[in-house]
Formats: structure tokens, sequence, C-alpha cells
């Protein structure tokens, strides 16, 4: 059984490798470019111009130009020439700590809230028209309101981050708390158990697994918004990264960052998927 | 009137229908009361209200009319005082075996120390024989096992009576037949005060001093009261040796069967019947099975005396 999984396991890694040396190759394929020369159309005068713009506007970059970005950002990721020449760190770190504070405000938000709704079927009532129209809007929508009343870009950012993690985690932690089992509640109460205790001891464990489910869908939801809203805000962060190299035409570091992207998603992803694995229960 | 550790009083249950009306009541007018030490069984069809009547004892329901006493004071709400094994074992998944007693424990008695609460949640768990699993989950355990912890947990807080809500349902026969011993051992050596509900005919015989035969709902009512007239003594492996436990048998299985539907309505049975003075019936011991009505309110036996003694005594 064991020597057939790790067989399995060893067969799909090779597939995975097999797919990726393809892509990689048709890439490489289809954007290797035969000759360096100009193209006949492009006058001396332009491309000075352009300087070494004019080569790299030509389709694709290689993934070997890609490469080397990856190398020379990994290399020295913390550097800091200035607003706009930071390293791929530092902007992480900036993103990270948006995402992270946006995050955390929407959890002491979403989990207490969530359990009162989750408590109260006449709170349920109360609050879901509010929730089913607030939940469908573009986290980016915000932006101008945030920006106008809070008058600073970096909070504006946690702010979106915010209000997108919220009804995930919301909705969750309500669902959650209204279906612990009656029998389980009904040990409580015949224990004496006070309200507190229950809450804690009682609900929140039997809960936890959706309301980590919740968090993780959050947490995804934050990642995919924090790059569009950095685009949008600019200053720091990974998405005003991309949005810098893309005005600088510099595509190898473009595809350099969606892949960080990429990666640090699926990270947290996983660090949360282990959360919920701690959390779950077998009955 | 003497006074009773647990009497219950023309005790109703009405559920509202889908329109928000109140319908028939599911049983009314139920009256009986269970005296210290005793172990009462409640046998019925399906949707005559036995849960109902054990969460009203249990107050975690509110019946819709009479009351409940215990020790002379109105049962209003859960209490500590009475300690509850639910019919699918209610154990807390997240929660390791000893940890699920450990927080009745420390429910009961806030002030003790963490080291003070697991010893005595060992014990309680020693008892039923799981002194070596108390690390499991309860997802590691059998089903007996499961109410096993069920069963210690409900021990472990010194409860003045203990209701147990069909523990053994779940269970195949094999499983239940030990458990039954380890409850009735446990029982015995605690004189704990127990109301049981059952399905299961000869599970009342080997457990209980008294039965409660409920009839049908809705409307359901106490039709009969049968003292178990055997000696208390009795194991399951000698039960079935004693001609008496034929005789209470046949009594129980018979009103299951074809009595327990007589009670409603125009039932044949239900205009002789006093709901208030529910006759009480010691099978075997009197000439026949039949019915017969006391002329007052049954004086049940003072604490010393169990049931079966004074059953003999009267009829010697």
């Amino acid at each position: 059984m064991v020597a057939v999984k790790t067989r399995d396991r060893l067969r799909s890694t090779l597939l995975s490798l097999v797919i990726l040396g393809a892509v990689l190759g048709m890439w490489h394929g289809l954007t290797i470019k035969p000759t360096q020369q100009l193209p006949a159309d492009v006058s001396a005068e332009y491309a000075a111009l352009m300087g070494k713009g004019a080569e790299k506007s030509d389709g694709l970059p290689p993934p070997a130009k890609v490469g080397e970005a990856i190398v020379q950002h990994l290399s020295d990721p913390f550097y800091d020439k200035g607003p706009n020449d930071k390293g791929i760190g530092i902007q992480l770190a900036h993103s990270l700590a948006r995402v992270g504070l946006g995050f955390l405000l929407a959890v002491v938000v979403a989990l207490p809230l969530g359990f009162a709704i989750g408590m109260s079927p006449l709170l349920y009532r109360a609050l879901d028209p509010f929730i089913q129209l607030l939940k469908p809007i573009s986290p980016l929508a915000w932006m101008p309101l945030a920006l106008y009343t809070i008058k600073d870009s970096s909070i504006s950012g946690v702010f979106v981050i915010f209000i997108c993690s919220i009804w995930p985690m919301l909705i969750n932690t309500a669902h959650g708390v209204a279906s612990v089992r009656k029998e389980w509640l009904n040990v409580a109460r015949t224990l004496e158990v006070n309200p507190w205790r229950t809450a804690f001891e009682v609900i929140l464990p039997a809960a936890a697994p959706t309301i980590l489910t919740g968090m993780r869908i959050s947490m995804g939801i934050a990642w995919l918004v924090i790059v569009a809203a950095e685009m949008l805000v600019g200053g720091t962060g990974i998405g005003y990264f991309v949005w810098n190299e893309w005005n600088n035409l510099a595509l190898p570091n473009v595809i350099f960052a969606i892949l960080v992207i990429g990666v640090v998603g699926m990270a947290l992803d996983w660090g949360f998927g282990r959360l919920q694995r701690l959390a779950t229960y077998r009955e | 009137m003497t006074q009773h550790f647990l009497a219950v009083e023309a005790l109703a249950k009405t559920y509202a229908d889908a329109r928000g009306k109140a319908g028939t009541p599911v049983f009314e007018n139920l009256h009986f009361n269970i005296e210290q030490g005793e172990f009462v069984c409640i046998i019925g069809h399906s949707g005559c209200g036995k849960t109902t009547v054990l969460n009203v004892l249990a107050g975690l329901e509110e019946p819709s009319a009479g009351h409940v006493l215990m020790q002379s004071r109105q049962i209003g709400g859960p209490s500590l005082d009475r300690g509850v094994v639910f019919q699918g074992h209610a154990l807390m998944p997240w929660l390791s075996v000893l940890k699920n007693v450990v927080f009745a424990v420390r429910s009961r008695w806030p002030e003790w120390k963490p080291a003070q609460i697991e010893a005595h949640a060992r014990k309680y768990l020693e008892m039923v024989g799981l002194g070596a699993v108390v690390e499991r989950k309860p997802a590691e355990l059998s089903g007996g096992m499961k109410q096993r912890v069920g069963i210690a947990r409900a021990f472990a807080i010194e409860p003045q009576m203990l209701l147990l809500d069909e523990p053994f349902g779940a269970l195949d026969a094999l499983t239940r037949g030990t458990i039954q011993d380890e409850l009735l051992r446990i029982v015995r050596s605690t004189a704990q005060t127990v109301f049981m509900i059952t399905h299961d005919v000869d599970e009342a015989i080997l457990l209980a001093d008294r039965v409660l035969l409920m009839s049908n709902g809705p409307r359901a009512r106490i039709a009969e009261m049968v003292e178990i007239t055997l000696p208390r003594s009795r194991t399951r492996q000698t039960l079935h040796h004693d001609p008496q436990y034929y005789r209470v048998r046949n009594h129980l299985v018979d009103f299951l069967v074809n009595r327990s539907k007589d009670y409603g309505e125009g039932g044949t049975a239900a205009a002789a019947h006093d709901p208030l003075h529910p006759p009480v019936v010691r099978p075997g011991l009197e000439e026949s099975a039949t019915v017969i009505p006391l002329p007052q309110r049954p004086q049940l036996s003072p604490i010393e005396t169990s049931p079966r003694l004074r059953a003999q005594g009267e009829s010697a």
C-alpha cells in the first residue's frame, strides 16, 4: 500500500516535471529570435530614442531572460534605491503587511459578529440583507470612498483587504456556529456551563473547521485583491512592482513578479490548510 | 402525604403545528413519582413522548402544563443534580476521552485543582473499564466504548439522579449485555436513582425496580406502573431461569403489542383509566396479570425498603 503510494507520487512528480519541461520548451521555441538585428522598418533614430526598449517590446521574453531576472532579483531581494526601485523582498513585505493587517481586522470584526449572528436567528435575519448586498461588491469599488475618507493610500489598501476578507469569514463563522450539534450544547446545559465557557470550549472548537475554511477563502481573496489595489494606489507592494515594471516595459520582471505572487499565494493557502487540518475533528 | 424524591404532576406537552397553532398534546396528565435509590424504566412506542418526558426531567425542555418537583423543589432548568446520558452519546469529538469527562468534572467542581479533577475523571473511566484508552479520541472508540464514556461522564459529576435516554439503543446485543451488567453493578453499588427510557423489554426487567408503561401518542399517558417482582440480585445470566421473568415479560410484551393503543380517545381502556392514579401491577404475584386499579394514589415505599421487598411482603 505504502509502496504503491510512493510509486504513484513519483509518477505524478515525473509527469509534472515533463509538463514543466514541455511548457518551457514551447515558450523557448516560440520566443527565440534567430537574429538580434533591428527590424528594417525601425529607424536608427527611433531605436536610439527607445534605448534597449526596442528589443524588449518585441514579443514575450524567452525563458532564459526571465531566468536571469529571477536570479538577479533573488540574489539581492532587500535593496532600497529610492521610491521606484526596491528589492522584491521589501515589496513583498509591504504587501504581506497590508494583507495581514486587513485580514486581522476582519478577523476581529467577523468572528464575534459571526458568533452573534450564528447564535441569534433574529440577528441573522436582520443582518442578512446587508450581508447579501455588500458581499458581491468588488472590493476595489470601495477604493475611491476609502481614499476620500481615509486620505492615506496605504491605509486605504488595508481597508480594501479588510472589506474583502470579512464576508467569507462572517458567513462561515455564522454558519459554523449555527450548526453546532444541539446535543453538545445540551451537554453543556446539563452541566450548568456558563455562556462564556460554552462559547469558547464547545461552540468555538465545534465550529473551528468551518471558521477556518472561511479564513482560508478570505486569505485567498485578499491575496488576489492586494495586487490590484496596489496597482491602483501605487507606492509600494508587489502589485505596484508589477505595474512599475510594466511601465518600464521590463517584461522579464513582470513575469518574475507573477511567479512570486503565485508562490506566496500558494504558501498562504498551504498554511491555512495546515491550520484547518489541525482544527478538524473526526466524528 | 409522603415526600417523594421526584414527583411529576399533571405533565403535558403540546408542540405547535406548522401554522404555529397548538396541536394535539403528545402526552398529557402524566402523574408519577420516583423514590430515592429507585430504578425506573419507561417503555412505550415511538412518538409517545418518552424523550420529551426525560428532557423535561433534565430541564432541557419546558412542559406545556404541569410540573416536576425534585426534593420538593420545582425543576426550572438543567442542573448538575441530574446527570444525563444521551441517546447518541454526545461526546465532544475534538476532546480525548479523558478531557470529555474532565470537562464535566470541572463544571461540577470548578474550585478543584487540575490534578484532582483528572484523578476523579480517571477513577470513573476506570470504573467503566476504559482506564487504558483515556487518551484516545471518541472517533477511535467502538460504539459501546463511546456510550461507556457517556455513562462515566454522567456518573463522574455524582448527580442525585441519573437520566438515561435509550443509552444502549444503537449497540449490538453482545455489547449491550456487557454494558447493562456494568450499569447494574455501578447503580447498585452507588444506590443511584435512575430514570431510563428503553425499547427493550428484557433490559427493563433486568435493570428496573418499576416500569412505567406509556400508551401510544398523541395524548399518551401512563397506562400502568409495573413493579418488577424478581429479586433485586438478578443478573443477566440467571434472569431467564426465574419463572417470574416470563410472567413479567409476557405482561410487558402484551401491553406493547395489544393494549398500548387502547388508551386513546374512544379506546377500550380509556374510560376506566384514571391518569391521576395509574394502576400498579405486579405480574405473577397476583391471580392473573389483569389490571387492578388502586382506590387511591399509590403510596410508594419509604426510602429504606425497596419496592421489591414490599411487593414480596404484601404477597406473602
